[in-house]
Order: structure tokens, then sequence, then C-alpha cells
């Protein structure tokens, strides 16, 4: 049996990465996302988990990919300046395949912004924030109690998959308080990653067969593994420059190993009355339940109205999109910023349909009538 | 010579590193000193940075972790964290450890966690052929001071051990078998311990300077290389343009950061318990 519980977003963050086992934690203090850091700081050590307050975000997220490497399951959590320093090392993460969970509680940018506001901003920079090819898996919850859950998700899925998972929420669900409903431990699905079984001396760090995910051996366990930033190969040892082949197959890799198992567990999404919608609104995080109070708004003055909200960010779910997207005749994006999701689901709308983006970047939350107003001038579209 | 050292610690031969190259000396005084040593070589791990000396982990038969520019220490630190049973050796460069990755050094160096940083210390940026360093003297000819290059350089050793280190030490490649020992001494030190190894980069700073070649660099240092104890009895103008070599720190008293945080699990315990 579970319980119900009042907490805020991110006590809901920092629990429900202990839930899933987090036995590590890297961070430096920065607005709104704080609190995670200080509750991880008074609970790890309660359990021999630990807890390290770094020089600086390049180290944190360094510190948390070391420690991945030697066995722990572990977490970072930051805001824009400091996800922005965090960039070259993800990449590292990315092509290392190191399971880690790194929060962007998101405030109003760019640069030092208005710490304290909350923004959707960084949408675009968690999918292409760091250099080169590679595939970010992103979640974006948009209650307290679902920041507990898709923590957790997020654990899962860094785990399975071996790669960075980025948590991504704004700074009034991090600081806002809602009752949710936690689970018991063993109620609890949790994943955690595979360990070779194979004989020590043949071990390879990495299978770039398409879907694979090869077993990952921690660091002290005798299997002499060899991690590079380099582009390398199965071995782990660089490719030489001459290898097209070589260069080539580990990119492949990254992004197969999420492509090919998009559908089983990694695609999530939530729909509101979008069977029979003309004008769909997509909205994510704090801003979705804006865009809900209002397609529902709607529905009482008998605009058909309806919902699509991506729980996933990245990968986006294009195809389900462009499927239920088929029968509306305009789209709304609803969303905290100067206009990214607009950019998504405009490669899925058709010349005949109407895009109406509602953005909002002076700080506050987008209200339910001004998603309304958007809704109505929408639908006065004839197609 | 026992060739089977090479067999037994290193993966592949040859290096990737220019003829007179200070590197290779260096890693084999490392390995040398492993291998006079009694550690579960499954239980040491390299981690590396970027430049031509961090490549050094591409070579070792060991758990390696060759990072990005400058952040060895950081990853290093996680490493250690995750599991002090670990033995976590960083090897870096002068651009790589006092340059980009200043931070980090002086930052583990204050925690005096268990890590042995040697510094393969060649003066200039190798791997991008051949720019000023934090290290660099001062009127040195480099790829990005034709002029002749105009700040001051950091030592090394100072910095580490204002910065808290417990073992501190300089070695030069002119002394391979004393570089050897005290890089055993480094790794066998419970708490943070730095060393510097006085290299060379003949293909480019040398090529520059106009030093002729690996050898007659490599006898340059004859002269320049005063131990700690010569250098106690010579006055400041003596020392001009020499390199103190040695044991600078070697302080067992400063509790390690490992230990440190093991208090801190004692004590959350004791809050929930009482
Ligand atoms: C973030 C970043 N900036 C710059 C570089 C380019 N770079 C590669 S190695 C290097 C300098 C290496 O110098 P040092 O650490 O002294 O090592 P050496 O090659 O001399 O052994 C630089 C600037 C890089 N790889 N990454």
């Amino acid at each position: 049996m579970g319980s119900y519980q009042i907490m805020t977003g991110n006590e809901a963050c920092a629990r429900a990465a202990i839930a899933a086992g987090m036995s590590f934690f890297a961070g430096y203090p920065i607005t709104p996302a704080t609190e995670i850091a200080e509750l991880c700081s008074e609970l790890l050590p309660q359990n021999n988990g630990v807890y390290m307050q770094m020089e600086d975000e390049i180290a944190s997220i360094g510190a948390i990919i070391g420690a991945s490497a030697a066995g722990k399951k572990v977490m970072t959590a930051t805001s824009g300046p400091g996800f922005s320093l965090m960039q070259e090392n993800l990449g590292w993460a990315h092509i290392n395949e190191i399971p880690c969970v790194i929060v962007d509680v998101m405030r109003k940018g760019p640069s030092g912004g208005s710490a304290t506001l909350p923004a959707q901003a960084d949408i675009m920079q968690t999918k292409w924030g760091s250099h080169g090819d590679y595939r970010s898996l992103v979640v974006v919850p948009n209650s307290v109690e679902e920041i507990y859950t898709e923590t957790i998700r997020a654990f899962n899925l860094a785990e399975k998959y071996r790669q960075p998972v980025i948590l991504l929420y704004d700074a009034v669900l991090a600081h806002m308080s809602e009752k949710i409903y936690v689970r018991d431990l063993d109620e609890i699905e949790i994943i955690n990653r595979s360990k070779p079984s194979c004989d020590k001396k043949d071990y390879n760090p990495f299978n770039y067969e398409s879907s694979k995910v090869a077993p990952l051996a921690s660091f002290g366990e005798g299997y002499k593994i060899h991690f590079s930033g380099l582009t390398h190969d199965e071995t782990g040892f660089p490719v030489s420059n001459q290898n097209t082949t070589g260069l080539e197959v580990l990119i492949h890799h990254l992004f197969d190993k999420i492509d090919d198992n998009y559908d089983k567990d990694i695609k999530k999404y939530e729909t509101f009355m979008v069977d029979d919608a003309d004008v769909l609104v997509v909205s994510i995080g704090i801003t979705s339940r804006s865009a809900k109070a209002a397609v529902a708004a709607a529905r009482k003055q008998g605009i058909k109205a309806g919902l699509f909200r991506p729980i996933t960010m990245w990968p986006f779910p294009h195809d389900d999109f462009s499927r239920i997207n088929l029968k509306s005749k305009a789209i709304v994006t609803a969303e905290m910023n100067n206009g990214q999701l607009n950019q998504v689901v405009i490669e899925d709308i058709d010349r005949n349909q109407k895009l109406v983006m509602k953005n909002l970047y002076d700080g506050n939350q987008i209200r339910d009538i001004d998603i309304l107003n958007s809704i109505i001038e929408a639908n006065k579209y004839e197609q | 010579m026992n060739n089977d050292i090479y067999s037994k610690y290193l993966v592949k031969l040859p290096t990737m590193w220019c003829p007179g190259c200070g590197n290779g000396i260096v890693l084999q005084a490392i390995i040398r000193s492993i291998d006079e040593m009694d550690l579960d070589l499954d239980k040491v791990v390299f981690v590396s940075g970027i430049g031509c000396s961090s490549r050094a982990v591409n070579y070792l038969n060991f758990d390696c972790m060759h990072t990005n520019h400058g952040r060895a220490i950081a990853f290093a630190t996680g490493i250690k964290m995750a599991n002090p049973e670990l033995k976590v050796i960083v090897l870096t460069g002068d651009g790589d450890c006092a340059s980009i990755g200043g931070n980090h050094l002086i930052h583990a160096c204050r925690r005096n966690i268990d890590l042995t940083i040697i510094c393969m210390n060649n003066s200039n940026y190798g791997m991008t052929g051949g720019q000023y360093s934090p290290t660099t003297p001062i009127g040195s000819i480099t790829k990005t001071s034709i002029y002749g290059s105009y700040e001051p350089p950091f030592d090394l050793c100072d910095l580490t051990k204002s910065a808290g280190a417990s073992f501190v030490a300089r070695a030069a490649t002119y002394y391979p078998v004393q570089m050897k020992n005290i890089i055993k001494n480094a790794i066998n030190h419970k708490g943070l311990s730095f060393v510097d190894c006085a290299s060379d980069c003949p293909s480019l700073y040398g090529r520059l300077n106009r030093l002729s070649d690996a050898a007659n660099m490599m006898s340059l240092w004859k002269d320049r290389l005063v131990t700690i104890k010569q250098a106690e009895t010579m006055s400041s103008e003596q020392l001009q343009g020499k390199v103190i070599w040695g044991e600078f720190v070697n302080n067992n008293d400063r509790e390690e950061y490992c230990d440190i945080y093991a208090r801190n699990i004692s004590k959350a315990k004791e809050s929930i318990n009482g």
C-alpha cells in the first residue's frame, strides 16, 4: 500500500530518485533546482549514499559519469546556466553510453535571465545542446506526482538504454506543493543495467548491433574496461580516421538503440478529447495544465478542441502526432518561450492547416483564458 | 631490460608520440613503479583528459577513462567516491590540469581526496601544435608567442601545495629511476598526491626555441635540475633558471576526503537513530 503525501516538485524528484536506487548525487547550487541538492545532501548519507557538492556543473556531471562507471545509479540537477556548462561532458556520456539522469529545472533566460521566474525555453537545448550527432532522451512531467513517476522512469530508461536521460520541468513545478500518491517500493518497477556474464577477457563495453545495448561492467571488477570520448569501436579503443565504416557505425548505434525501441517503452504522451478535434493544442509541462482547462472550456462553447501533451519530449512522437493531427484544421502551440514546440509540430502540419502560436516569456504562466482565445481564433479558420 | 613488463601492463606499442617525447619515459616510470608494488591490478583505474600526455591511457591494460579536456580530475573524483577501494590515477598535461582543468585541480587538493595526479609537463600545448601553456617559461617562442611568451607561469608544486595536497613532488625525465620511486611514493600515499614530471617536447617547444634535438634538450636538464637539499644552500640568484625537484610535501596528518565523508555518513545515521 502506498500513501498520499504533500510535497514540492523538487522534493518529489529527490525522493523518487532515491526510490529508484540513486546512490550518488553531485551538484552545484542554482535556483530553481537547489532544493534537490539540499535534500540529497540530507537523505543520501543516511543510506551510505554519496552527496558531493562539486566546484561547478562541469565537475558535477563529470563526477556522476565517473560514479556511474564505477557502478552507481547517479543524478545531477541544475538550471539553464549550469545545464549549458554541462554540454561537453553530456556528449561524453552519450558516446560512452553511460547511464545518468540530469535534471534541468527551467528558469527564464537567456544567460542569467531571471533566476526565480519560470520558462520553457530549454526544449531545443535538451535535444541539440552538445555538439555532434546523438539521440537525446528527455521527459517532461506536468505535475508533482508526475515528477515523481517520471524521475523513476528516467532512471529506468537510462539504465536500460545506457545513456543520459534528461528530466525537464520549470520553476513553477519545482516549487509548488501538491498532494501526490507515492507507491511503496515493492510496487515500483525498477530497472537496473544489465551486467556482463561472459569471460572477462572477451568483454567489450559496446555492442553496435543496431538495437542492442551491451551489458555494462563496473570499474574494479576485472574487465579492464576502456572508455574514450574519441570515436571508438566496440572495444572502446579509438577508431582510425581512415576507417570510415568504423566512424559511422558508432553514430548509427546511438540512434538505432533508441529509435528501434521507441514504441516499446520510450514513447509516452497524453491526449485529451482529440478524437474529433478540429483544433489541436500542443503543450508540455505546467502550461499543459492551462491548456487542458482551455480545451475543456472550448468544448463547453461547442468548439471541438483537443490536447496533445508529450511526456517523452525527445524523441518527439511524430508518427502518432501526425495520425492524431490528420483530422484537425488548426494547431495551437502554447509554451513559455518565443517559439520552440511550434517548430517541432510544423514538421507534421499540412499546408492547409493553420498554426496559432501562444507564447509568453515575461515570467508569467500562460493563463487558460489566453489559450482559450487562441483556440477560438484557430477555430475561425476555414480550411 | 625485461620486456614482460610491456606485455603485462600495455595493450599496444608503438605509441603515437614523436621521437624524443618525454611522455614515454613517464609512462615507463609509472608501469615500473606499479610493477614494484603489491597492487591488485583489477582495482587500479587510470583517468585522463585530452592532450598528447592524456593519450597514455590508450596504451594501458587497466580500467581506463579517457575523458574531456581538463576534466579528468572531476571524473576521477566520482569514481573514487563511488568506490573508495579503487586506486585512481590521473594522467594529465600542463594545459589539461593547470589551464582548462585548473579549477578541478585546486579543489581536489583542497579536499585531499585520495587520487594520484601525474602531470606530464612539457611546457606547452603539444597536441594542438605547440602554443604556450600556463607553465611555459617567460620569453619562450611558441606558436602563439612568436615574440616570446609574456605570461607569468605557474609553479605547479607551489600551486598544489598551497591548495592543500598532502603529497607534492617534482620528478624529471632526466632522472627516470628517481621518477619511478617518486611515483611509487605518490601512489602509496593516502590523500591527494601530485607529481609534476618535468619533461620535453622536442618536436614543438624544442624546435621553436632552437634547442637542437631531443638529446640536447635532455642534456640541458643536467644543469637546470637541483634537488631540494641543494636548493636549500643556494641563493636566489643561484636559483635563477633552476628547476627544483624532489618531494616537497609528504604529510600523513591531513585527513583524507573519503574518510571525512565516512564520518558524515556516521553523523547522518546517528541523526535518524537518535
Ligand atoms: C574544450 C577543448 N578545448 C580545446 C581543445 C583542444 N586541445 C586539445 S589538447 C590541448 C592542449 C593540450 O595541452 P597539454 O594538456 O599541455 O597536453 P600535451 O598535449 O602537451 O601533452 C588543447 C588546447 C579540446 N580538445 N577541448
